[in-house]
């Protein structure tokens, strides 16, 4: 195997019409292709989802202010916080696990191509579908409606009784048809993991990415299938006469949440954990050293992914379960904080005695391990059932799951996007527009998600259109508003680098970041074969071992 | 003599309510408890924060010295460091340090979480069912048979003869959560369910907070307001809410339009035929400070343009524009402003 390029040379083809194109992309079973597909519909739904953002900030910049109604800002937050999960956050992690597993671990394809095909048009008519609310949300009633009951749709306000029309409807299809779909992704990559490793790639071999891929695709196994029952049982409710979740015939308002967040709290370890799979990829490369602990890093993440599924009922402690109930989730809640510190202090023990290199992917790496060392004390301020008391519903809570979803997992999204641009394109980004795009999103994350936290201790609960004045919380809403305009300074910048990148970078070559894992051992883009020859691997690093055949990778 | 008892009772009433029209609002902060349950949470959260503060400080500083020692020089030939693979005894150490801290932390929480949670109320307990509507509270008492809406009036409780509050917590139709952060951290009221927490506020003052669980399109004026009063005006307050609902001669006009619309489908004014109870009792609006569950002053204008415009106060509101001319409005009005 070498270094170079290994791919077959392409026919010199006449350039085809834009028709056939197009087709090729909607027709594609090539897990490169869907991988970007997935990731450019979550750009989308990213954009939209940061205007609803938006909207929302403008709103909150004073009190009573008058920018939008209560029933525009409340279809506002909902639309945000269900679009940034299941339709930007879900989509690009799948879509980055399709692009990256098959090429790392040596495979030309995922396990079932077409079950991928299939699964990402899922997610996409999901989407699709939840969007149509806004024209046919009141259905027969006239005029259109996005859902309005929050992103955890609690019961029973999705009752027929207090959400009139379709509105909620196609929030329960959305996530329904979308749910099939990560069901179908989530199978692929289990299967693909186990089943398409290339010779010599044991399990204690993979690259981290690979394994935290495989323990995000088990958990979606397992977590989405609660959320999709419950959706059943809620469609049942409202068309066929149910009453799970109908209090005002006996149905249980809490059921709905012990349903939700069994699927609400691991969904945030699905999300987070491809986000340490990148860091786990980027940092050693650019401390030019092997990730520290890895036998470690597998446990730790194995653990999380178990653990997780016993923590949901945090996000309940307001509800008047019992003592005994409340300090159990405050044990496994603070528990998840010990596997998820070794992988913090592991990382830094990648960048001991490392040479740093501090490229745009590594800044957005170094940014992640400070914001998402701050997300878990929060985190554990939260599982600490009486600071939960004050805490939960408030915009501490607010500010805690954004420094995690933005902070954490959106700063690793921007590392691996930068990482992997190279290898999917072909070409380099501008690393000074990647730097610029870099320090506005810091500026801007932090104007706006430190500052949040206050409020919320001020007593400033969530979910609220307009806001009393007096109360010292009008400074802290103005400063968190500023913050998003240099976010989305940032995003222009990030999609203006992009799109210039594409059309016009330099040629990155095969392996412009000098690293370890299979990927970069193959063209950029690579072929749609992937590998011209099965790669045969013999540690953890292949292409470590074949740059420096006197220091071979360690292999345990 | 009772004539001298009724006449300090008429003062003060009118003091308190000069005391309360002076006093602003507390505002909430959870840093700065007033109350038992808020004073235990405080503890607690201190304890976390400094637990969490000292992790930071290490775990940040490990990070920064890594920054700033370990990048590679600008100048110098490549040449790959050490490579290191990790080493267990590190690995250890990083793993049984926080488990002892988890420890420490849950037997911490676990106490404090029993110590609020699983308070029994004492005898001299004040008791008051709280309900959640959409969008105001309805609050009972059910020992002194008073039934009032929006603004919520408990003795103060000194650490001498202790008379807390203990909440029954109800919904009628969707999850609330009952928050006044200088007194106790939040409860959800939740409908087919039975939740309770309580109070013992040390000072007397008026504490401000909102519901704090989404509850549909007016969650955010469903504010909430607690008077803590001195025992006697506690009692003041308790003797005057006791009080048939005023009857005048002057403003039978208006009687009669609430009567014979719709206003008595939800509204109640204790002794007419206004029975309703999916709005706020009306048998004492006036001894209340605001309307619409804290969305404006009750003043005359607000009132006015509450009946006659709910939207223009509290979009989504549930209370329908009652479509009056001016004339019924004036006279319902009035009517409104003599129930005391």
């Amino acid at each position: 195997m070498s270094t170079d390029s290994i791919a077959l040379n392409a026919v010199n083809a006449a350039p085809r019409p834009w028709s056939a194109v197009v087709h090729s992309w909607v027709t594609t079973v090539d897990h490169k292709r869907i991988g970007i597909l997935y990731i450019l519909l979550a750009l989308v739904f990213l954009v939209i989802g940061g205007i609803e953002a938006t909207i929302m900030r403008i709103q909150l910049i004073v009190p009573h202010n008058h920018f939008v109604s209560p029933q525009f800002f409340n279809q506002m937050f909902t639309m945000h916080g269900t679009t940034m999960i299941f339709f930007v956050a879900m989509p690009i992690v799948f879509g980055f696990g399709n692009y990256l597993v098959p090429l790392m671990i040596g495979a030309r394809d995922m396990a079932f191509p077409r079950v991928n095909a299939w699964s990402f048009w899922l997610t996409a008519f999901g989407g699709a579908l939840l969007y149509l609310s806004f024209i046919g949300g009141y259905g027969l009633y006239g005029a259109g409606a996005a859902p309005d009951v929050g992103w955890f749709a609690y019961a029973p306000l999705t009752s027929p009784t207090f959400s009139v029309g379709h509105s909620t409807d196609f929030w329960t299809l959305g996530l329904l048809v979308s749910g099939i779909g990560s069901i179908g992704a989530a199978v692929n990559f289990v299967a693909t993991i186990i089943c398409m490793r290339c010779p010599g790639m044991t399990l204690g071999r993979m690259p981290l990415l690979a394994w935290m891929n495989l323990v995000m695709g088990a958990m979606v196994l397992l977590v989405i299938s609660p959320l999709t029952a419950a959706q059943i049982m809620l469609a049942i409710d409202r068309f066929l006469g149910g009453h799970f979740f109908d209090t005002q015939a006996g149905g249980s308002a809490v059921l709905w949440m012990h349903f939700f967040w069994i699927f609400g709290h691991p969904e945030v370890y699905v999300l987070v954990i491809p986000a340490f799979a990148f860091i786990s990829e980027i940092v050693p490369v650019f401390s030019r050293k092997p990730i520290f602990g890895y036998p470690v890093m597998v446990a730790a993440t194995v653990g999380i992914g178990f653990v997780s599924f016993g923590v949901w009922a945090h996000h309940m402690f307001t509800v008047g379960m019992n003592s005994y109930a409340n300090s159990f989730f405050a044990l496994t809640t603070m528990v998840v904080g010990v596997p998820t510190g070794i992988k913090i202090f592991n990382w830094i023990g990648t960048m001991w005695g490392g040479r740093l290199q501090f490229k745009t992917p590594m800044l957005f790496c170094i940014a992640f391990l400070f914001q998402f060392l701050i997300a878990g004390l929060t985190g554990i301020m939260l599982a600490c059932v009486p600071f939960n008391w004050q805490l939960s519903g408030s915009y501490f809570v607010v500010a805690h799951f954004h420094y995690v979803i933005v902070g954490a997992i959106l700063f690793a999204l921007f590392g691996a996007f930068y990482y992997w641009f190279p290898k999917m394109s072909g070409r380099m980004y501008n690393e000074s527009f990647g730097k610029l795009h870099f320090w506005l999103f810091v500026i801007g994350f932090h104007l706006t998600f430190d500052f949040m936290h206050i409020p919320g201790l001020l007593g400033m609960p969530r979910r609220i259109y307009t806001y009393e004045p007096g109360r010292g919380w009008e400074i802290w809403n103005l400063i968190c508003t500023i913050g998003v305009f240099f976010q989305a300074a940032g995003i222009l910048v990030f999609v203006a680098n992009l799109a210039r990148s594409l059309l016009s970078g330099k040629l990155a070559g095969s392996d412009p970041w000098d690293a370890w894992t299979l990927e970069w051992s193959t063209s950029s883009p690579p072929p749609e074969y992937n590998f011209a020859q099965t790669p045969t691997v013999a540690s953890r690093r292949p292409l470590w071992d074949l740059k420096h055949p006197e220091d071979p990778d360690l292999d345990l | 003599m009772p004539g001298g008892k009724t006449l300090s009772c008429v003062l003060a009433l009118f003091f308190a309510r000069a005391a309360f029209a002076s006093d602003s609002p507390k505002i909430p902060n959870i840093f700065r408890p007033e109350s038992t349950p808020a004073d235990q949470i405080y503890t607690i959260s201190n304890f976390t924060l400094i637990i969490s503060g000292l992790i930071f400080a290490v775990v940040f500083s490990l990070l920064v010295y890594a920054i700033l020692k370990f990048r590679r020089p600008v100048s110098t030939d490549d040449f790959e460091p050490a490579q290191v693979y990790g080493s267990n005894q590190i690995e250890l150490a990083w793993t049984v340090i926080p488990v002892l801290i988890v420890l420490v932390l849950f037997l911490a929480t676990a106490r404090v979480t029993q110590s609020v949670q699983d308070a029994r109320p004492p005898a001299a307990a004040v008791e008051v069912t709280a309900t959640g509507h959409q969008f105001w509270w309805e609050f009972r008492y059910p020992a002194l048979g008073i039934v009032t809406a929006n603004e919520l009036h408990i003795p103060v409780s000194e650490t001498t003869s202790p008379s807390p509050t203990f909440l029954t917590l109800l919904s009628a139709d969707t999850d609330h959560s009952f928050w006044i952060p200088l007194l106790a951290g939040k409860t959800d009221l939740i409908p087919n369910r039975k939740n309770s927490m309580w109070m013992d506020p040390h000072k007397t003052g008026l504490y401000v907070g909102q519901c704090a669980q989404y509850c549909g399109t007016q969650h955010a004026k469903m504010l909430l307001r607690v008077y803590v009063d001195s025992r006697e005006d506690f009692e003041a307050w308790v003797a005057q809410q006791k009080r048939p609902a005023a009857s005048s001669e002057s403003v039978v006009a208006g009687r009669r339009i609430f009567e014979e619309t719709a206003c008595v489908n939800c509204h109640a004014v204790a002794g007419t035929i206004a029975e309703g109870r999916f709005g706020p009792d009306l048998t004492h609006l006036m001894s209340r400070q605001t309307i619409a569950s804290g969305a404006a002053d009750n003043t005359h204008e607000n009132l006015k343009l509450w009946v006659k415009e709910p939207e223009a106060i509290k979009p989504g509101s549930l209370m329908p524009a009652m479509n009056l001319n001016e004339h019924d409005l004036d006279a319902l009005v009035s009517y409104l402003e003599t129930l005391r």
